[in-house]
């Protein structure tokens, strides 16, 4: 370098020590490892953020709440498999467009049927899940299909899937009127035991009904059978019977927060587990899944020409007590030529809640338009009697229900069994039967001409006054000599009967005559007792008195022992 | 200023016990009497300070951009660079400690590098411009180098002190070895500079 200057100058040179001379250094070209072997870390480092790097996918959301670029994982399994690395609105601000950078491991998730959502905490009724996301921050979930075409743009789930993909076990659709309580989530019950979940809801595309998709996992899905009935286990099912007040819950949980219970309903059924995605009817409650299939609706209508206060839509209609069927519809109809406002009562009826009845009923009735002839089904019924009535339900409350049943000696009616609904003949209720026939004895009573009566009742009086006066007059005065003359006759009787009178002596000495008579008869019967010949022979001398011995002897027989 | 220098003269002097002696003829030569190795200048030095040099820039980008420290609060996972700390404490409210850690993290290595590579490329040119303020800026990095270790310091004592598992950690990461590694290369970097270089030039006046 700069040390090849040679030695110059004089001076003390001469006397100073030579130096030793030493080995040789090593090679001063070593010193390039350093920056080699530092750029050779850098580059190791380089190639492998590289090797790392995998897709770079863009997730959008309705909100970012909770995520943070750089910082939020992507998650699998609780495996890390990416990181958010970006946040930014989509262009029409509707939406948040996450994008994510993805490990080279995890680029299979980078395909279509992958679906993200965020973890966050969720706190509803049925639990609390995420929780440790409270603290941590939240997450992006992942869910993987099957597909292996690339995607890079997704949408997120706004919820968490109730099901993942792959899980064991498989999805049911339940269809019911409405929702109930019932959530994303909410519990699935099979003997109380939760098997499965609500996985989504959606209205039915006619607004007529909600429809349910539930999963029930592996293994428990083998026990929804073909003839599983599922119903709505929400709430609290009080039952008053005869065995006493009955509570039916699934869960506390399920009273809050709702849920779905099935079972196969007793009896011969259909064993054979459902299909996958098959369709069962999501029923109210427990008891009305366990009854015996409804079948199809029918719509019947009936007339009635009395009041029907108390008469509600949904009131039930009763065949000899059996419910069969709902009022649906009442609507007032006016009738020009009698002036009467006739109801019409809607009804729904289900003809199969009559069981084996409707099963012949139904046989001898035959089909038509591919459905139970209702016309000709009734029409025989309607003959013998067979009236729709507005009973009282209720004696308190005064609620109405439709009864249909035989009523003897109704007024003859023909059922048109060609009528689209067929219209049954109505009969009036059993209150409104006492209530004609009070109006009834009403009229008759109406009917007694009180005035004529009260005005011959008047004449009446007048003659007996009259006649009253008559007798005042005339006829008293002579009752009173009659009565003297009575009194007079009545004072010679009176002497004739007195003590001293010669008919009292008379009668007394006639009296004692007869006594003897009497007397001297029994001395006779007597002797003839005792002597009866005396009646042939004649009588005896007196016997001497008789021995007291006799008595002695049967006192000392007596004394014996 | 006519004084001559030990090499005009043909004498060289023992970096550790001070003898003098004459100058040797080869390359590798001893203190006969406490057997040091004796150089004029030091050996390789140029080439040296350049290779350590380069090695610490290069170093020097994977400790910025890697992250240094990994804090661990509830569960709540923060990965900082050395440019992210800064900020971070910026906005957080403490501009003070955010600038020592600045000062200590970007400024001084950067300082190192811009000011060794100056004076190599001044030294290597024999450059005669501004020598003394040449001179003080080699003496204020050897002086700095001492305490540009203050991140890696800072690192290993959170490290060592807040381990509360789930409430709080702190976890070193890959970034602060890097960082760790340029300061000692830069160090030894302005170690094996030799000042003695820059006034070998053409005589001075």
């Amino acid at each position: 370098m700069t040390d090849q200057t040679p030695p110059t100058g004089q001076g003390p040179r001469g006397e100073l020590p030579e130096p030793v001379v030493r080995r040789r250094r090593f090679s001063i070209s070593l010193i390039w490892l350093v920056p080699v072997l530092a750029a050779l870390v850098g580059l190791s480092l380089v190639v492998h953020a590289w090797l790392q790097a995998g897709p770079d996918i863009t997730i959008t959301f309705q909100t970012a709440e909770g995520l943070e670029a750089g910082k939020t994982p992507v998650k699998y399994k609780n495996v890390v498999i990416g990181k958010v690395n970006g946040l930014e609105l989509s262009d029409d601000r509707q939406r948040v467009r996450v994008k994510v950078a993805l490990n080279k491991s995890a680029s299979s998730f980078a395909t279509k049927g992958t679906r993200y959502w965020v973890v966050r905490p969720r706190i509803g009724l049925g639990g609390v899940s995420g929780v440790d996301t409270l603290l941590s921050g939240a997450f992006i979930g992942t869910d993987v299909g099957d597909s292996h075409d690339e995607q890079t743009e997704f949408k997120g789930l706004e919820t968490p899937p109730a099901v993942l993909h792959g899980a064991p076990g498989k999805s049911f659709v339940l269809h019911t009127d409405d929702l109930g309580s019932l959530d994303t989530g909410s519990p699935v019950y099979y003997r109380r035991i939760q098997v499965g979940r609500v996985v989504s809801y959606a209205l039915d595309k006619d607004g007529k009904g909600v429809t349910l998709r539930i999963f029930v996992d592996g293994p428990n899905d083998r026990f929804v059978s073909r003839s599983t009935r599922f119903w709505n286990a929400s709430g609290v099912d009080v039952s008053l019977g005869a065995n006493g007040l009955k509570l039916n819950t699934q869960s506390l949980a399920t009273v809050i927060a709702g849920g779905v219970a099935f079972e196969d309903p007793h009896g011969p059924h259909d064993d054979t587990p459902a299909p996958e995605d098959a369709d069962f009817t999501l029923f109210t409650d427990r008891s009305t899944a366990m009854a015996p299939p409804d079948g199809p609706p029918r719509y019947i209508r009936m007339r009635f020409n009395q009041s029907l206060r108390g008469l509600a839509v949904d009131a039930p209609v009763e065949f000899l007590g059996i419910n069969i069927g709902q009022v649906v519809s009442i609507n007032m109809d006016y009738e020009a030529k009698d002036q009467r406002f006739p109801l019409t009562v809607g009804a729904v009826i289900y003809p199969q809640r009559l069981g084996k009845a409707y099963d012949k009923l139904a046989a001898k009735a035959g089909l038509q338009d591919g459905r139970v002839d209702l016309g000709r089904m009734f029409g025989p019924l309607v003959e013998h009697g067979l009236r729709a009535q507005a009973r009282t339900g209720n004696l308190l409350t005064g609620q109405l229900y439709i009864a249909l049943d035989f009523v003897p000696k109704a007024p003859k009616a023909v059922l048109d069994t060609h009528a689209t609904p067929i219209e049954l003949p109505t009969a009036p209720g059993s209150f409104d039967k006492l209530q004609e026939q009070m109006a009834d004895i009403v009229t008759k009573l109406q009917k007694i001409p009180f005035d004529s009566i009260g005005q011959n009742l008047d004449a009446t009086l007048g003659e007996l006054d009259r006649t009253l006066k008559h007798v005042n007059g005339d006829v008293l005065p002579e009752l009173k000599g009659t009565l003297k003359g009575a009194q007079r006759t009545l004072g010679s009787a009176d002497s004739a009967f007195s003590a001293d009178s010669p008919l009292q002596q008379n009668l007394g000495s006639t009296l004692e005559e007869l006594q003897r008579m009497a007397r001297s008869l029994r001395a006779l019967t007597d002797y003839l007792d005792v002597h009866p010949e005396a009646l042939i022979r004649g009588r005896r001398d007196d016997p001497p008195p008789a021995q007291p011995s006799a008595p002695a002897t049967r006192q000392g027989q007596g004394s014996k022992p | 200023m006519n004084a001559p220098r030990a090499h005009e003269l043909g004498m060289m002097a023992c970096h550790v016990c001070g003898l003098v002696c004459r100058e040797p003829a080869m390359e590798d030569a001893a203190c006969p009497r406490c057997g040091a190795g004796l150089h004029r200048r030091k050996h390789d030095s140029i080439r040296r300070t350049w290779a350590l040099l380069l090695a610490a820039f290069i170093l020097y980008v994977p400790a910025n951009v890697l992250p240094i420290m990994r804090t661990v609060s509830l569960g709540d996972v923060d990965d900082n660079t050395i440019i992210s700390g800064v900020v971070e404490l910026w906005v957080k409210g403490s501009p003070s400690l955010a600038m020592i850690v600045f000062t200590a993290s970007i400024v001084v290595p950067m300082m190192k590098f811009l000011v060794l590579g100056t004076l190599l490329v001044t030294t290597q040119r024999r450059s005669r411009w501004a020598l003394r303020q040449r001179a003080k800026l080699f003496r204020l990095v050897e002086f700095i180098g001492y305490w540009s270790m203050l991140d890696v310091f800072v690192v290993a004592l959170l490290t060592a002190l807040v381990r509360f598992g789930f409430f709080s950690q702190v976890e070193p990461l890959p970034g602060v070895v890097f960082f760790g590694l340029t300061v000692i290369l830069t160090m030894f970097a302005s170690m094996s500079f030799d000042p003695r270089l820059m006034w070998d030039g053409p005589d001075h006046d």
